[in-house]
């Protein structure tokens, strides 16, 4: 690009032709005022403070918005621009309620700094028109128009980044506004409550409501640290004041560039809720007694120690959290495996992406997200399976709103209209359990169509002609019997999906929690590999993991199979590795799954278990089958935040600091490893996880003694490879993506370059199962399950935020129309659903979301507990259960009941 | 084609419609058959001819005679006599009856009128193409596509000097060419009448008297920037206009003259109409833009301009209805003789929109450089009542407000802002000495915060304390500082709004201030009115 000299200030400054002038300011260290200007993001032009002389130019310019030209003469301090700025901001202050002394962006409002800075002391405009009324209506945030100053960030925020669209101006003139559609409440508008626009807003109208009154700007310090919430991997400024955390923020984190979702920015109160566990609980009969760490430490070691010197190592297992960081999933399963000498670990990968790892480790050699989050925006095409991104990982799904507005083709195939679908240019809304399928049916065109990829699958793959026979019966017009999608949809789907230059395919739950899960994974790989999208940027099969460090929990070896990175229990010059580092013999048998470990702690093999942050008595299938597993155990630990479901079936509860409270790392979706920071002490007794997984190691007699969780990292560095250049010394806001074999090298932001993990890419010929359980006549209707916006998980944390509980505080069964018809339901009646395991009662909501024959309900909510009904049958590979099929019937309640 | 002996004009601009022109329209065609006349005489309704206080106003042909403010129960009398024998009916001519109105044969109003733009208007039948190219409509185009290379175009314009005549009098030329030399797929076109600027009714008048001169500059300008498809925004509320547009748009294409291959020439223009919803702010092109994209109608921040990036991001010329209707005429007669007509350095013609304390109220075309007396006193045939002229108003509520001494300074785009005002749309607000300035001051600036779009703050805020200040001044509450601060308000809001609307919207004031303080100070300080109309 061309440069272009001017002066400004009498400076000469060179700058890139099409630079504004108040960007080539910078560049000779002079910072122009202005109110609404976001660069990239809101330049408008709006609020005209930023004038500035331009010589031979009769007004005054914006210099946000004006280009530099060759020779331009800049003025940016003259008693003219000082004048016109002075008037300009005089009229804004004219129209702007100024309560400084109780307004909570005192000392963090630009339009205070610059009254200061321009001696606006008095005000010339006194005016009787009424200031807009406060409005308080949504549980997240307070708009005080009356000190909104339309600069327009808000709403480009909204629109451009976020993709929501949800407000505007209204109105015009001086009756402008900023306000959804017909002046509606944000509650019924296409608002997600990201409050991406608070954090823009540059003076007092937008503000938190959980952080009123608790802490002026300059008293706050910033920590900055990784989101607990989904696998995104968002970084956030935790707003702290003398100890507690009051507020946060979006950081400028590789990924989320200083935007969040609503849980990361309002859902994080939890950390201060008073059902806290603040000192370890021991049983007494029904209830629990308080107890000292001493003795509950002395009674969990004892007891499991027990426990496996009466019935072996195998008596006993672990469960794992992908919600703690890699440090304590490193120490958990070192715990089983080194202390006490089993496999039995394992976490709640298991039910949500054990599929993933089987099935990409099969096909590519590497169970992860084979690309990076930032590459999805520049993809060509875009094809989401079974993947809920805007409410699961909506920082993800700014991405790929990001992508639709560059010109991708958004391809959604999803049995309900969620946000994606509506805005997909091809929406297949396919029956759930029907994926390998509708896989098999695209594959078949692409092939038909002779738009496969042949130079890479024959220099980069192997067992293509058994794959290929396997889905030449798969015509559009058969898989449209099985999925219900009409065939010339599927022809253009798989047409738009092979011929983009790149296509990006994104998948999660939807496609993994199937007794098919491992097949619809390795249809995924299969279709990525036919049209050559792997191995470069904006390309690849990129599954969405759920939890914050499922990917950090499956890398620590918090699985039955593997050592950290991978490493096989089986292998036994790994084995012998681990054993010299560790110092101990160690198992080479695979341990129990955490759906196995239910299962035979229901028989009763299985005598003692060690949860760490798990809550199955919310999470798993089939929880009736849960709960008698976990009441037939001998020894129960829970350590947690919360006295979960699970955690009120524990004989020990050991308080654990939550993810504020102690440091260490988590592992994001795109494999990036990034710092948590402590921000502030764990309440009462708590304790961090790490330093308590250390006390009951030593006390069975196989001591750990860390300095701090870095020096755990360091270990992990050691002796995991895809982990090798990862440490502690290394590590900074930026993170690191795995592989990262060395401290010189820079971390891997896609895999498979050249040459997939296991050498060649392996096409796999899957032929379709149906589900496990299919409607009948006496449950004739489909029951997927999901998750919501505004909740995470188990509840645990999101229903212990004032603003998420308060927004959606139940349950709720998705209904069509005609099925809410034929069974005499309206929108709002709480109704019984039943399966072969259970029945729950919850409220109805009629849409036409689902497709045909199809219910959804989400599973957060234990009192009415979606997993009652959830079908337990496996996955026979990856053990994974089937959260997606089930079959259930809906009845009516009593008319009384029912209001 | 049928040749008849006499023809009835029967003026259907807006003006004469609301008076009832329909009406005397139907009684002529039932006289006419009446009399066993149909045959003979044939009834035209022509766009405007002018003076719209004076309608219904017809005219026959081939004598040239004008009827004014002509009933139902005029027609058996002007058929019988005129037409069956031949006798002027002088009684309803009106000669002599209003100062200043003279049968239309003699010379004062139309005399000193040169007529480029309007020079169909009132002759031919705005519903016939072939009327149109009768008066060698259409040759323009033709020569263009078929003799001339885009660049000879603009040429043409850019030597011929026409400059902008929606009010910002950028060289026409000059903004094709920006056009022209960016390189891109698709451009477009755009006419410009969404004519807000109150007082201002020119636009309408051309649209609706002589619409296939639009359509033949449209299409020329299309060509020579390259072009290929063309829009016409008019205002929502000119029903007739956008009648008359889009039966010319028929017309044409049904000819050849618009659409595939004009004239075999490998040229396409395609042309249609877009409704404006009524915001002032959307006459700014940029606003206008936006509108028609569907969005908020509010300004652009300039640069980039819409010769490179306009509708839909493509280059987009956007010329003002009057300043398109000058291009066939250019074309076919030659820069050189444009340049005859008008100054020098701002040649060729304008068309006014004479309203308030005048006697001839209407639309009429005058070269460049005419003064503000020769308008006033011979075109407009002075003020009425025998009443002192006090202030009049160039360009529209945006314009400034010259007193009495102003009167000889020549009207163009040059001068007049000289002395703090401009000539803007045309529009031009004549007032007599009955008036009370800052009650007119008040009334102006009330347009103006109904009109903000609200997007800069100088104008969102800025026109509401302009307005509240003004008020005070005009209820006796008023202090000097508050003059110092609408000077200052002016100034900035001058200096740093973002378009033309607050960047004009202080410029009533302004000069008001500068040309009338004496009123201002009146209010101020003996809270008085010195013409005693106010409320004060």
């Amino acid at each position: 690009m061309a440069l272009v000299t001017l002066t400004i200030d009498g400076k000469e400054t060179q700058v890139e032709e099409g630079t504004s002038i108040l960007e080539a300011a910078k560049t000779v260290g002079i910072e122009i005022p202005s109110l609404c200007y976001l660069k990239d993001i809101n330049e408008t032009g709006k609020c005209r403070v930023c004038v500035v002389e331009v010589e031979k130019s009769n007004t005054l310019m914006a210099s946000c918005v004006t280009p530099v030209a060759n020779g331009m003469v800049v003025g940016t301090n003259t008693e003219r621009v000082r004048s016109a700025r002075r008037t300009v901001l005089e009229l804004i202050l004219s129209n702007h309620r100024t309560d400084c002394l109780t307004c909570e962006k005192n000392g963090d409002c630009k339009l205070q700094d610059y009254a200061y800075e321009y001696g606006l002391e008095e005000l010339r405009f006194p005016s009787d028109r009424v200031l807009p009324e406060l409005d308080d209506t949504n549980p997240f945030f307070i708009r005080d128009l009356s000190k909104c100053i339309l600069c327009g960030r808000c709403i480009s925020v909204c629109s451009d980044i976020q993709g929501q669209d949800a407000i505007a101006l209204i109105g015009r003139g001086f009756d402008t506004k900023v306000a959804p559609a017909w002046d509606k409440p944000l509650e019924e508008s296409p608002c997600v409550f990201c409050g991406n626009c608070v954090q823009v807003c540059p003076v007092g109208a937008l503000t938190p409501k959980y952080s009123v009154g608790k802490g002026r700007f300059w008293e706050i310090e910033k920590v900055e640290t990784t989101c607990p919430y989904c696998g995104t991997g968002c970084l956030l400024d935790l707003h702290v004041k003398n100890g507690k955390v009051v507020g946060a923020s979006g950081a400028d984190g590789p990924v989320n560039e200083g935007w969040t979702c609503v849980k990361g920015r309002f859902g994080l109160d939890f950390i201060h809720h008073p059902d806290r566990l603040t000192v370890p609980l021991i049983r007494e009969g029904d209830g629990f007694k308080e107890a000292s760490w001493d003795e509950a430490l002395e009674l969990v070691a004892s007891k499991l120690g027990g426990l496996v010197s009466e019935h072996g190592s195998d008596s006993v297992a672990f469960f794992s959290s992908a919600k703690c960081t890699n440090e304590v999933s490193y120490l958990m399963q070192k715990l089983a495996r080194a202390a006490v000498g089993t496999n039995n670990v394992d976490h709640c990968a298991r039910l949500c992406h054990s599929s993933t790892v089987a099935g990409l480790a099969t096909s590519f050699g590497s169970g992860a997200m084979t690309n990076s989050i930032h590459e999805i925006a520049d993809a060509k095409a875009v094809f989401i399976i079974g993947s809920n991104t805007t409410e699961n990982h909506p920082v993800i799904g700014i991405q790929v709103k990001e992508a639709v507005r560059r010109g991708a083709k958004l391809i959604v195939a999803d049995p309900r209209d969620i946000e994606l679908a509506q805005k997909a240019h091809i929406h297949m809304k396919h029956l759930p359990g029907t994926d390998v399928a509708l896989l098999n049916g695209m594959m078949n065109v692409i092939i038909e169509k002779d738009l496969h990829d042949k130079e890479f699958i024959e220099t980069r793959t192997e067992n293509f002609e058994a794959f290929k026979e396997c889905v030449s019966k798969y015509t559009p017009e058969y898989v449209s019997e099985i999925t219900g999608v009409p065939a010339e949809l599927i022809v253009e789907a798989a047409v738009a999906y092979a011929t983009a230059d790149t296509a990006s395919l994104i998948y999660s739950m939807g496609i993994t929690q199937h007794s098919t899960g491992t097949d619809n994974v390795l249809s995924t790989a299969n279709i990525a590999m036919l049209t050559g999208n792997l191995g470069k940027e904006s390309v690849g099969v990129n599954p969405l993991r759920g939890q914050n460090n499922v990917q950090g929990a499956c890398d620590m070896g918090a699985l039955p199979v593997f050592f950290p990175g991978y490493q096989s229990v089986t292998n036994p010059d790994i084995r012998s590795k681990f054993e010299k580092a560790w110092g101990r013999e160690l198992p080479s048998e695979p341990g129990l799954t955490v759906t196995e470990a239910i299962n035979v702690a229901y028989e009763g093999d299985l005598k003692g278990l060690y949860i760490i942050g798990e809550n199955p008595m919310v999470s798993d299938p089939d929880i009736n089958h849960v709960e008698a597993a976990l009441k037939n155990l001998d020894f129960l630990v829970v350590q947690d935040i919360f006295l979960t479901e699970t955690a009120e079936l524990a004989d020990v509860v050991l308080p654990s600091a939550c993810f504020a409270e102690q440091s260490g790392t988590f592992t994001s979706t795109e494999r990036r490893v990034q710092l948590v920071r402590k921000a502030i002490e764990p309440p009462g007794e708590a304790r961090s996880d790490w330093e308590i997984i250390c006390d009951i190691s030593t006390r069975l007699g196989y001591p750990m003694n860390y300095s701090s969780s870095g020096e755990i990292l360091d270990e992990i560095a050691s002796l995991t490879p895809i982990y090798g250049g990862i440490t502690s010394r290394r590590l900074d806001s930026k993170g690191l993506q795995w592989p990262c074999p060395t401290e010189d090298h820079p971390g891997t932001p896609y895999l498979h370059k050249g040459k997939f993990s296991r050498g060649l890419g392996l096409f796999s010929a899957i032929d379709y199962i149906p589900a496990a359980e299919l409607p009948d006549e006496e449950y004739p209707l489909i029951l997927t399950t999901g998750r919501i916006l505004y909740h995470f998980h188990t509840g645990s944390m999101t229903r212990r935020t004032e603003g998420l509980h308060a927004h959606r505080p139940e349950a709720f069964i998705e209904i069509r129309p005609d099925t809410a018809e034929d069974l005499g339901i309206v929108d709002g009646e709480m109704v019984q659903v039943s399966s072969r395991r259970g029945k729950v009662e919850v409220r109805a909501k009629v849409t036409s979301w689902p497709a045909p024959g199809v219910v959804f309900m989400p599973f957060h909510f234990a009192e009415a507990a979606a997993n009652i009904l959830t079908n337990p049958a496996l996955d026979p590979k990856a053990k994974i259960p089937e959260f997606k099929v089930c079959a259930v019937r809906i009845d009516r309640l009593p008319l009384e009941a029912a209001l | 084609m049928q040749f008849y002996r006499s023809h009835v004009l029967i003026c259907a601009g807006t003006p004469c419609i609301l008076k009832g022109c329909g009406a005397v329209r139907d009684a002529f065609i039932t006289e006419l058959k009446n009399q066993g006349l149909e045959e003979e005489v044939r009834v035209v309704e022509t766009g405007c001819l002018g003076p719209c206080d004076l309608g219904p106003v017809i005219v026959i042909y081939p004598e040239g005679t004008l009827y004014e403010k002509v009933k139902i129960s005029d027609v058996p009398k002007i058929v019988d006599e005129h037409l069956l024998k031949g006798r002027i009916v002088r009684d309803l001519i009106s000669e002599g009856s209003i100062p200043g109105i003279i049968p239309y044969k003699e010379p004062v109003y139309f005399g000193i009128q040169e007529r480029i733009v309007l020079r169909n208007c009132g002759i031919i039948d705005p519903s016939s193409i072939e009327e149109y190219i009768a008066r060698d409509g259409y040759q323009a185009l033709a020569k263009c596509l078929t003799e001339m290379k885009p660049s000879e175009v603009i040429e043409i314009v850019k030597q011929s000097g026409l400059v902008g005549r929606g009010g910002a009098a950028f060289p026409t030329g000059l903004k094709w060419s920006f056009t022209a030399n960016t390189k891109d797929d698709q451009k477009y076109m755009i006419c410009n009448a969404d004519e807000g600027e109150p007082g201002t009714f020119k636009d309408r008048l051309i649209l609706e008297g002589d619409p296939h001169s639009i359509i033949e500059a449209m299409t020329i300008a299309g060509y020579a920037v390259g072009a290929t498809r063309g829009f016409v925004y008019i205002r929502g509320e000119y029903g007739l206009s956008i009648d008359r547009i889009n039966q010319g748009i028929q017309q044409a294409e049904s000819m050849g003259l618009l659409g595939d291959n004009i004239f075999g020439s490998g040229f396409s223009f395609k042309l249609e109409v877009k409704k404006g919803a009524g915001a002032y702010v959307c006459g700014e092109e940029t606003a206008l833009i936006e509108s028609m994209e569907g969005n908020r109608g509010e300004p652009r921040v300039k640069p980039p301009y819409p010769g490179t990036h306009g509708f839909l991001g493509k280059p987009t010329v956007v010329n003002n209805v009057e300043t398109l209707a000058n291009v066939p005429q250019i074309i076919l007669n030659g820069a050189d003789w444009y340049r005859g007509y008008g100054t020098p350095k701002c040649p060729g013609t304008k068309v006014f929109t004479m309203t308030g304390d005048i006697n001839n109220k209407g639309l009429i075309e005058v070269p460049m450089g005419i003064t503000l007396r020769e308008i006033i006193y011979e075109i407009g045939g002075g003020i009425p009542e025998g009443r002192e002229f006090k202030m009049a108003q160039t360009g529209g509520t945006s314009g400034g407000c010259l007193s009495g001494e102003m009167l000889d300074v020549p009207m163009d785009y040059f001068t007049l802002p000289e002395k703090g005002s401009a000539l803007g749309s045309g529009a031009l607000l004549i007032m007599d000495d009955s008036h009370c300035i800052v009650d007119i001051a008040e009334s102006f600036m009330r347009f103006f915060v109904r009109e903000s779009c609200g997007k800069c703050a100088p104008c969102r805020v800025g026109t509401v304390r302009l307005h509240e200040i003004v008020k005070k001044v005009a209820c006796g509450d008023g202090t000097y500082e508050d003059l110092e601060i609408l000077e200052d308000l002016g100034r900035t809001m001058r200096e740093t709004s973002l378009c033309g609307l607050g960047q004009s919207a202080p410029v009533p004031i302004m000069t008001m201030l500068r040309y009338f303080k004496d009123e201002f100070m009146a209010h101020i300080e003996e809270k008085r009115c010195p013409s005693e109309t106010c409320k004060l």
